[in-house]
């Protein structure tokens, strides 16, 4: 009875954003897919344990591509999440414990998951890895990876830089440890003419973000390019220019509506788009063709949702996603 | 466990050495309530969560409350002695590193990096206590001030280093598999996998308990944690054994490093931040006053499985993990304040 009550109440919780303003639009935009399932296949349990941390914008849509696919799919989605390795290790096992049907994980810090996942392969569970670990993922025994690769896109924004004219750049990372994030800042370093230096700042604390950021600018008035890693970084990198009173142009990865807005007025110069929402979608979607019908997608490569380099130009047509929190 | 009954004294002498009876002597004892505490959340989980009863499950719930337990009994002497350490999280991943960047750099045998690191982790330890007794400032500050000089070695270290900000694998070298072995290894027993943490964590809390109920230095610990002055002045070495506290968590610390080294072979530099308010709040549902003088060993093992429990449980029942941290609070909240209230009542008895 309990149990069937603690369903129902976490089934309805996990319909209902916790993010605030938006809750209205998203009641109309998600009715089209609300509890209807587009196929008759039993109801699967599909587990996904990301290094999020809490509260984080870009694995929030994530999370939405996967519960789209989910209501569509006749899927019971559990997620769960957390930015330390060992504890994202032990989360992988309570899925493996619930003898889940399917496992989504991200391999952010890949020597944590390596063990625990071997063991999900092990039990039977198909595992499909996106958004970081593609070098590790195959090793692992997971069935494919879907992201982007980060080296890859980190020489897409050098390469950019370059044919922009910047000559020193600052490379911004917000999550220590995330060894994803080290490939973006050494890609960009690899193809890009100029200078470029790595600076590490706290993601979980914004203020912390921005003062840092300031801190280098104005310490250093020849840097003419910041690049950060996650779109909310972008708005605080544009806030501790204005302070510094430096010219530097912001660069990011990542999309969201303020970025968006900023690249439409030239605040920012261009995103590195690897459409979350699709790593989240494409992965539920195909964990539940591998159980419906053995299909594996990719031919044991990673299946690629980016780099995308967006300008002002694209920013218009994206405006409405980006405001309904899908892009 | 506890102090065996003196002989019936006359009537007249002191009350302390009256004879009481064991069950008021358990009624008595800092961790009970913690221990009604712990029923009642698994009872909770078994009822809300399908899972949570597995055998597997059982072994996943024990190995996370091992891994806090470990550092919880000896955060939990330290506190008895009146003290905080905020940088026992981080002191952690310092230790871990140090193990694997010596072994790598130096192309050492890794028992080397190992010992290695276990002297250096205990100079950390060494040096809160040291700073502690010297500047008489509050440990709150002392600790809080280790907390961000060592995240900041753990990140310049590692980049300066390795070049990046996690060490390079070590699993390749001498010694690793025979560390692992101590360090990292299970048992299957019956289908449940019990891990090696669970054995240093069974042995760590015995060790502390022996010493806090069965030692001079025991008395030593609670008569500072009650009264410093007041212990100085009857000859209490404080300095001692405040110093000794520290280098008790700084061990601890070592073996949860070695633990986090040998089980995932690469270390994260940024990671264990945080994880000292962990510790101490195992501690305080333990049975632990914040203001020092009184709690237990025992009670920081209840309290890390109350934690583990309510940590894993929430995720076996599938609730929102949005609402994780919440659901995460109010459980201790209501642990700690059931606690409290059996305490009372046990207290009321004598």
């Amino acid at each position: 009875m309990g149990a069937v009550l603690a369903a129902v109440l976490g089934a309805s919780l996990m319909g209902c954003s916790s993010t605030g303003g938006k809750r209205a639009e998203e009641r109309a935009a998600k009715q089209a897919a609300e509890g209807r399932s587009a196929v008759n296949t039993p109801r699967w349990t599909f587990a996904m344990v990301t290094h999020s941390g809490d509260g984080d914008t870009f694995w929030d849509i994530v999370q939405k591509g996967a519960q789209q696919a989910a209501d569509k799919d006749n899927i019971n989605f559990l997620y769960s999440h957390n930015d330390e390795g060992q504890q994202q290790a032990e989360l992988v096992q309570t899925a493996i414990d619930k003898k889940v049907d399917g496992l989504i994980v991200s391999l952010a810090k890949p020597d944590s998951m390596k063990t625990v996942v071997a063991k999900a392969v092990k039990a039977g569970i198909p595992v499909i890895t996106v958004n970081s670990g593609s070098a590790e993922s195959k090793a692992f025994g997971a069935l494919t990876h879907i992201g982007q690769d980060e080296s890859i896109a980190g020489e897409a924004v050098g390469d950019e830089l370059g044919g922009r004219g910047r000559k020193k750049a600052l490379c911004v990372l917000h999550e220590q440890g995330n060894v994803g994030h080290e490939q973006r800042c050494a890609g960009a370093k690899k193809t890009f003419d100029g200078t470029m230096q790595n600076l590490y700042v706290d993601g979980t604390n914004m203020p912390d973000v921005q003062a840092s950021i300031e801190a280098k600018l104005s310490a250093d008035k020849s840097i003419d390019a910041v690049v950060t890693l996650g779109a909310p970084f972008a708005a605080a990198a544009v806030k501790a220019k204005k302070t510094a009173g430096s010219k530097a142009e912001i660069d990011t990865f990542d999309l969201n509506a303020s970025v968006a807005a900023g690249l439409s007025d030239e605040t920012l110069g261009f995103a590195v788009d690897q459409q979350p929402y699709l790593q989240g979608y494409e992965a539920v979607d195909l964990l539940w063709l591998h159980r419906f019908n053995k299909n594996v997608l990719g031919g044991g490569r990673p299946v690629l949702t980016g780099p995308q380099i967006i300008t002002a130009a694209d920013a218009d047509q994206l405006a409405e996603y980006t405001d309904r929190g899908t892009r | 466990m506890t102090a065996t009954g003196q002989p019936a004294a006359p009537a007249g002498t002191d009350e302390r050495l009256l004879r009481t009876s064991p069950l008021r002597r358990l009624l008595g004892r800092p961790e009970l309530g913690s221990v009604v505490g712990a029923v009642a959340v698994f009872l909770f989980f078994t009822i809300v969560a399908d899972s949570f009863l597995q055998s597997s499950s059982l072994g996943t719930v024990l190995y996370a409350a091992s891994t806090l337990g470990i550092m919880a009994a000896p955060v939990a002497l330290l506190m008895i002695g009146g003290e905080f350490d905020l940088s026992a999280g981080v002191m952690v991943t310092s230790s871990a590193l140090i193990s694997s960047m010596f072994s790598y750099q130096m192309t050492a045998n890794v028992w080397v990096g190992v010992f290695v690191s276990l002297l250096v982790t205990l100079g950390f330890g060494a040096f809160n206590g040291f700073m502690l007794t010297r500047t008489k400032l509050p440990s709150f500050i002392i600790t809080l001030g280790t907390f961000l000089m060592l995240t900041g070695l753990n990140l310049g270290f590692t980049k300066l280093i390795s070049g990046t900000v996690s060490t390079k694998a070590i699993g390749n070298m001498e010694g690793f598999s025979s560390a692992r072995k101590i360090f990292a290894s299970y048992l299957t027993v019956g289908g449940v996998e019990l891990k090696v943490t669970i054995l240093w964590w069974a042995v760590l809390v015995a060790v502390a308990t022996w010493i806090l109920l069965r030692t001079r230095f025991g008395n030593w610990i609670f008569a500072v944690g009650g009264e410093a002055d007041a212990a100085r002045a009857v000859g209490v070495p404080v300095v001692r054994t405040k110093i000794g506290l520290y280098l008790g968590v700084a061990f601890a610390a070592w073996v949860s490093g070695q633990h986090l080294l040998f089980s995932y072979d690469v270390v994260q530099s940024g990671e264990g931040v945080g994880n000292e308010l962990t510790y101490i709040i195992a501690a305080v549902i333990g049975g632990c006053l914040i203001t020092g003088g009184y709690g237990s060993a025992i009670g920081s093992a209840v309290g890390a499985v109350i934690f583990g429990m309510t940590s894993k449980g929430i995720v076996y029942a599938e609730w929102n993990p949005d609402w994780f941290k919440f659901f995460l609070g109010a459980m201790l909240l209501l642990a700690t304040l059931l606690n409290a209230w059996v305490r009372k009542r046990a207290e009321a008895t004598k």
